[in-house]
């Protein structure tokens, strides 16, 4: 199991050294670092004087070799448009987007998982069949048409919640900010959080009910009916938590698209978050900021599908019997 | 011939699925509407002499207060009538939804027809950065594409080229679905006999993969083809939503929904209601297709 992790591992490193080499070649091959910062009038003594300090003239991969030291590092050099450090943009930006992704990963999993129950428990119910072909309509929507539709809903028609921005920040310490502690700034969150959340709060509740349908079906299920256990205790401590495996994978592999969509729910909402900052960036021709949201993004989807995996050992003991075997051969 | 292709299955359960047939008319039309577009189109949108500021605001299938002009679908903030731009939109839509889905197709047949064939390191390369771009969201690898296609572009080049910078970036993020089912296809058909047949009798490994295998993975691509339209379709107009596709002087149904939403507030629902509702129509149009072309090439999944 050991040496599976390690494999894993080391798979990971990989990929973000092949990503890396993306966002460097971006870096140094998308336009001419030296005529951005200098701009056209630069005489040939300054941009040769640049282009040394910022250690151009060594060869590819010593240069290579700087960026990822610099990236783990956490320094990504300078933003082409604002001139603020890169990593200052981003760590100003972060909690705004985490605090979204989290509050809206937060609601799909909740209201995920309560009605892909109900609508496995009643199929035939109102209920059911009303969250189906809502959820139907909701996978279809893209998810800006969502957003637009409910800023028309709810702030040019009800007028209840604001339609942009994130209002009522309070400051946490230095680094951290946050809108949950306002009523203004929940209000904020809560349209850009539902945009958000659809699509995964639709997958979650599709997989949930299949996975539910099935064990209900099961022996076990029928011999705790026969038992007398109480109904609750069927649905939730026999069924459902045999049904947690795949349902903890998507929610997992989900947050990363949650980080992408992110950007079109951001852009919708004009949330002062990452997304934001990636959409000028591309818009800008920014491309220290882009390489450097790239290299986070796939920091962030590597761990997540890391940890899934190895979770996967901890929970499903054929996997990790797999392993072993594997491992012995 | 036309008889017999009338008479086969795939015509008869078309007539048997109402979803599908009445999908496949409304992709029919709105193809047609597209194509078409300058000859049905009352105005042309980028005509700037057909252009009457004073028309602007003007509620669909209502008199102008001040030119007494009539729009079928109300006209934009410029005057334009909604009707034409939504014509010419759906023209910028489709042609760049099917374009990228060629290149898509092109890229990821060939690549995957190569990875099943030849196995070995070449299956290891591709597939692997296959995976790697699996690992992020399409519309990610989209949109990053599009930001460095931008960047090499020289700025003046950019608006005349940002058509083709958008298939390119959406054509070179979907390609991974095809290479993935055309390589597990491959793999299959590579061992039966009339491949080994075909290298007996001395034929080349470029003819056995274009003539012999490419012809019993059609299914599957064609399948793939008509979802991946659906979803380059959504993928463009999110892209020229958020400003970063379609320019202005040829919008897209996206374009056309950034420019409405601004009017939102200001109760012209009009101005984005319609290409909305266009474009919602035409994706799900595709999509329900791709679900039945789906289920009768492969019974099982359903």
């Amino acid at each position: 199991m050991l040496s599976m992790i390690i494999r894993r591992i080391g798979q990971s490193i990989l990929v973000l050294l092949i990503v890396a080499l993306v966002a460097f070649s971006m870096f140094r091959f998308v336009g001419d670092p030296v005529s951005v910062m200098l701009g056209q009038e630069a005489t040939e003594t300054d941009r040769e004087m640049l282009r040394e300090r910022l250690g151009l003239n060594n060869s590819l991969l010593v240069q290579y070799g700087r960026f990822v030291g610099r990236a783990l590092e956490g320094d990504f050099g300078v933003s082409y448009r604002t001139g603020e450090s890169v990593a200052a943009m981003i760590a100003d930006r972060a909690p705004a987007t985490i605090e979204l992704a989290l509050f809206s990963g937060i609601l799909a999993t909740i209201f995920g998982i309560t009605f892909g129950v109900i609508t496995a428990i009643n199929r035939k119910g109102f209920f059911s069949q009303f969250i189906m072909t809502t959820s139907l309509i909701g996978v279809s929507l893209p998810t800006f048409l969502i957003g637009v539709l409910l800023i028309w809903l709810f702030s040019v028609e009800l007028g209840w919640l604001p339609s942009f921005g994130r209002s009522g920040v309070t400051q946490l310490g230095s680094w951290w900010h946050t809108s949950i502690l306002t009523l203004e700034g929940i209000k904020s969150l809560i349209l850009p959080a539902i945009t958000l959340g659809l699509y995964q709060m639709t997958l979650i509740m599709r997989l949930v009910r299949a996975e539910m349908l099935e064990v209900l079906g099961q022996d076990y299920i029928r011999f705790a009916r026969a038992r007398g256990l109480p109904l609750r205790s069927i649905y939730f401590d026999h069924a459902l938590k045999n049904t947690l495996v795949p349902v903890i994978t998507i929610i997992g592999l989900q947050f990363g698209s949650i980080i992408a969509f992110s950007i079109i729910t951001e852009s919708v909402f004009q949330w002062p978050g990452l997304g934001l900052m990636f959409i000028n960036a591309i818009y800008h021709v920014d491309i220290p900021v882009m390489s450097a949201y790239l290299v986070m993004v796939s920091i962030i989807f590597v761990a997540i599908n890391l940890i899934v995996d190895i979770l996967y050992l901890f929970i499903d003991p054929r996997i990790r019997d797999a392993a072993n075997a594997g491992a012995s051969e | 011939m036309i008889a017999r292709w009338l008479d086969s299955d795939f015509v008869y359960s078309l007539l048997r699925t109402p979803t599908a047939l009445i999908s496949l008319i409304i992709c029919l039309v709105l193809a047609a509407c597209a194509l078409f577009a300058p000859w049905i189109a009352p105005t042309d949108p980028f005509d700037m002499s057909s252009i009457d500021l004073m028309n602007g605001f003007t509620p669909p299938g209502v008199a102008n207060e001040f030119t007494g002009e009539q729009f079928f679908l109300g006209s934009d903030d410029q005057g334009r009538d909604l009707y034409s731009a939504i014509l010419y939109g759906l023209r910028v839509s489709l042609f760049v939804g099917f374009a990228s889905v060629i290149l898509a197709m092109t890229l990821g047949v060939t690549l995957g027809l190569l990875a099943g064939y030849l196995g070995g390191w070449v299956d290891a390369v591709i597939m692997r950065i296959a995976d790697i771009q699996m690992t992020f969201p399409s519309i990610l690898v989209a949109m990053l594409i599009y930001g460095v296609a931008r960047g090499i572009l020289p700025p003046n080049a950019r608006a005349d080229m940002a058509i083709t910078v958008l298939i390119l970036s959406i054509g070179l993020s979907e390609w991974v679905s095809f290479a993935r089912t055309v390589r597990g296809t491959t793999i299959v058909e590579k061992q039966k006999e009339y491949i080994t047949a075909s290298r007996l009798i001395g034929l080349s490994h470029l003819n056995i993969m274009a003539r012999h295998i490419l012809p019993n993975v059609i299914n599957p691509i064609l399948v793939i083809g008509t979802i991946t339209l659906a979803l380059a379709i959504i993928a463009e107009a999110t892209l020229s939503f958020l400003g970063v596709g379609a320019p202005p002087t040829e919008p897209s149904l996206g374009t056309l929904i950034r420019v409405g939403q601004d009017f939102l507030f200001s109760g012209q629902w009009w101005i984005i209601f319609f290409p909305a509702v266009t474009l919602l129509v035409l994706a799900l149009s595709f999509n329900l297709l791709g679900d039945w072309l789906r289920d009768f090439y492969n019974p099982r999944l359903s």
